[in-house]
């Protein structure tokens, strides 16, 4: 068969273009312009470079506001990570009782952000909640609304009760996924139970492990509805975390030359850590 | 090294038996002595594995008990019985090297590293796999792997007994032999109870000194290749043990022996006074294509069969023929001739005619 080259066929992919222009080229480049120039209104814009930039990456409240949404996203990975393996290490392999744990695990993952956040904001009360006066009538004092140490506890708590059950499923399918022939082998080689762990368990969870570090380092770092419901940011600022400071700051304010420059800087940071993390956890291996 | 005694060992995976159908292992004892190579040859699905894993202690058995030196073990794990098993397929720890993967049996009970150092090296050396040892083990190609396997289990000196389960089956024919022969190599050198589980007659004489045949969760016979091959015990013997299997006919008892159709054969004195004592109607008479004489020269005890088919194989020569209404194989050598088609005169020589009542043999004690 002849095969005559026929360039007019690249009109075929021209659907796909259009797609991803209207989904992911058009709204970024657009955030792009925003953030080169200084807008008064419509017809009065001027370019000002990167000056934009400049000031968001001097700005004290950002660099705050990074550095507490940094601190919250690797104390969610530290926590949540071992203990969803641990979770799904303890569950049952098979049976009604593993359907029922399964069930409980996913109930947290398929509450909306807003209602989990209220969920907390109410159970962590003095008054009303069971959990702050259950706290306050053991004698400790507890108040997430004043008290920073607090606050922070709170929603840390909040983020491992809703997010840790997916780490759970997802380690406890890569568990289910090593053959039984490995668990023979090192019963007859006299393997102990962390030796298992180590060796045949860990090293065969490590690719739904870089999904779940990734889905959680990205989850969290972008979190806002549930801090946002449950104390506002506050007391003062303790849990104002990035997106709420961009937010404020482009609809509060209407800053938006500013929010633009700081939204790039933000997406940059996200695909920074995010090729980090997965090219030093899949590279790990191919030393030898 | 231990003497590994099964008990009344039986054994079901379901809960609740209702019958011997439900028994993947019955009422079976055996002892493997100290010190023996083994095999345990079987159909698939006869409780080869079973019977291996109730050895190793990955199975909890049903019913009996298993005694290693005289001692109850049924409660100890494999850990604790320090038994070595290697697997039909090859299971490697993929995130280890060759040299880890084969330390790691001494690591966990803390072995000093030198010590480990000195017997990996050994075992490498004997599987010819010293040039992998740095080498990542997932990388290896599948016989590679399982000489690893194997290795795992080689490699400590110390255990009572090493299991095999098929361990060949992915390796290519050529090194299957070459492995065969390492195994029994290391069984002479280190005396180790070795205990091979294979469905290939031939692997199972090659390896082993005394050979088990399972069949239907029992050992219908323990005996050395020849034993199995001269004195089949039990009908599934002689029919899964040689190529092709014996001649097995269903006869009914009648003047002056058994007969089948309009042929009377007559039996031997020992076989006819068991026969007098039949209770039961499932007999059988058995020979071996090998023991059947065949000629042209009609006589009294021969008798007439039709030639279906002669094949030539080689060496030798297995004519298939037809004598009433059973069809036997018969094996010839190279300078007999029979057409398809033609007559041949069959006898059967007394020593080489077994009979069978119930399926095992009526025994013919010297006289």
């Amino acid at each position: 068969m002849n095969k005559v080259p026929n360039n007019r066929a690249w009109w075929l992919v021209l659907p796909v273009f259009i797609l991803v222009a209207f989904s992911a080229l058009i709204p970024l480049m657009t955030v792009v312009n925003y953030s080169v120039q200084d807008i008064f209104g419509p017809g009065n814009a001027y370019y000002v470079g990167t000056e934009w930039f400049k000031e968001v990456l001097n700005d004290e409240r950002l660099q705050d506001s990074l550095l507490r949404q940094f601190a919250f996203s690797g104390a969610v990975l530290a926590i949540q990570i071992p203990l969803g393996i641990g979770v799904a290490l303890m569950m049952p392999k098979s049976g009604i009782k593993a359907s029922l744990c399964l069930i409980l695990l996913a109930i947290p993952l398929l509450i909306p952000w807003n209602v989990v956040g209220t969920i907390w904001q109410i159970f962590g009360r003095g008054d009303i909640g069971l959990f702050g006066w259950g706290l306050n009538s053991l004698g400790l004092e507890y108040n997430y609304t004043g008290d920073t140490v607090d606050a922070w506890l709170t929603v840390l708590l909040m983020d491992v009760w809703h997010w840790t059950p997916l780490v759970a499923l997802l380690c406890y399918s890569g568990l289910r996924a090593i053959p039984e022939a490995f668990y023979q082998a090192a019963e007859i080689d006299r393997a102990s139970k962390w030796a298992v762990f180590r060796y045949i368990q860990l090293p065969r969870l490590k690719s739904v492990l870089v999904i779940a570090v990734l889905l959680r380092f990205m989850d969290s770092f972008m979190i806002y509805t549930e801090p946002f419901v449950l104390t506002g940011g506050g007391p003062g600022s303790s849990t104002t975390f990035l997106s709420q400071t961009l937010t404020t700051m482009a609809i509060g304010q209407f800053d938006i030359g500013r929010a633009a420059a700081f939204s790039l800087i933000y997406f940059l940071i996200v695909l920074l850590v995010s090729w980090v993390f997965f090219t030093a956890i899949t590279h790990l291996d191919k030393e030898k | 090294m231990a003497e590994i005694h099964l008990k009344s060992l039986a054994h079901s995976y379901s809960q609740n038996p209702a019958g011997p159908e439900d028994y993947a292992i019955r009422q079976l004892d055996h002892v493997w002595e100290k010190g023996g190579a083994y095999a345990l040859l079987g159909p698939s699905g006869c409780g080869k594995s079973t019977m291996l894993n109730i050895i190793s202690g990955l199975l909890a058995p049903s019913e009996g008990d298993v005694l290693f030196d005289g001692k109850r073990v049924n409660e100890l794990s494999p850990r604790d019985r320090n038994i070595a098993q290697v697997f039909q397929f090859p299971v490697i720890y993929d995130s280890m090297t060759v040299f880890q993967n084969l330390a790691f049996p001494l690591k966990n009970t803390g072995v000093p590293a030198a010590q480990i150092k000195t017997k990996v090296n050994e075992i490498a050396e004997i599987l010819e796999i010293e040039d992998e040892l740095h080498k990542k083990a997932k990388n290896l190609t599948a016989d590679q792997k399982q000489k690893v396997s194997m290795g795992r289990g080689l490699v400590r000196g110390d255990v009572s007994a090493i299991l095999f389960d098929e361990p060949l089956t992915v390796i290519d024919p050529q090194l299957k032999w070459k492995l065969r022969r390492k195994l029994k190599q290391i069984h002479e050198q280190f005396d180790i109870t070795m205990v091979y589980v294979t469905h290939d007659q031939l692997e199972a004489s090659t390896f082993a000194d005394k050979i088990a045949v399972m069949y239907g969760g029992q050992i219908v016979q323990f005996g050395t290749p020849t034993e199995l091959f001269e004195q089949p015990n039990h009908t599934f013997v002689g029919y899964f043990i040689g190529s092709p299997g014996m001649n097995l006919i269903e006869v009914r008892r009648c003047e002056g022996g058994v007969c089948f159709g309009d042929t009377v054969v007559p039996m031997g004195t020992q076989q006819t006074e068991a026969l007098e004592n039949l209770t039961s109607s499932n007999v059988k008479i058995g020979i071996r294509p090998e023991f059947v004489q065949a000629s042209d020269v009609a006589a009294d005890d021969t008798f007439a069969a039709e030639v279906k088919d002669v094949e030539d194989l080689g060496t030798y020569k297995i004519m298939t023929v037809r004598l009433g209404d059973e069809t036997m194989k018969v094996r010839l050598t190279e300078d007999q001739h029979f057409e398809a088609g033609g007559t041949v005169q069959l006898s059967f020589p007394e020593k080489w005619l077994k009979l069978y009542v119930d399926e095992f043999l009526v025994e013919e004690t010297e006289q």
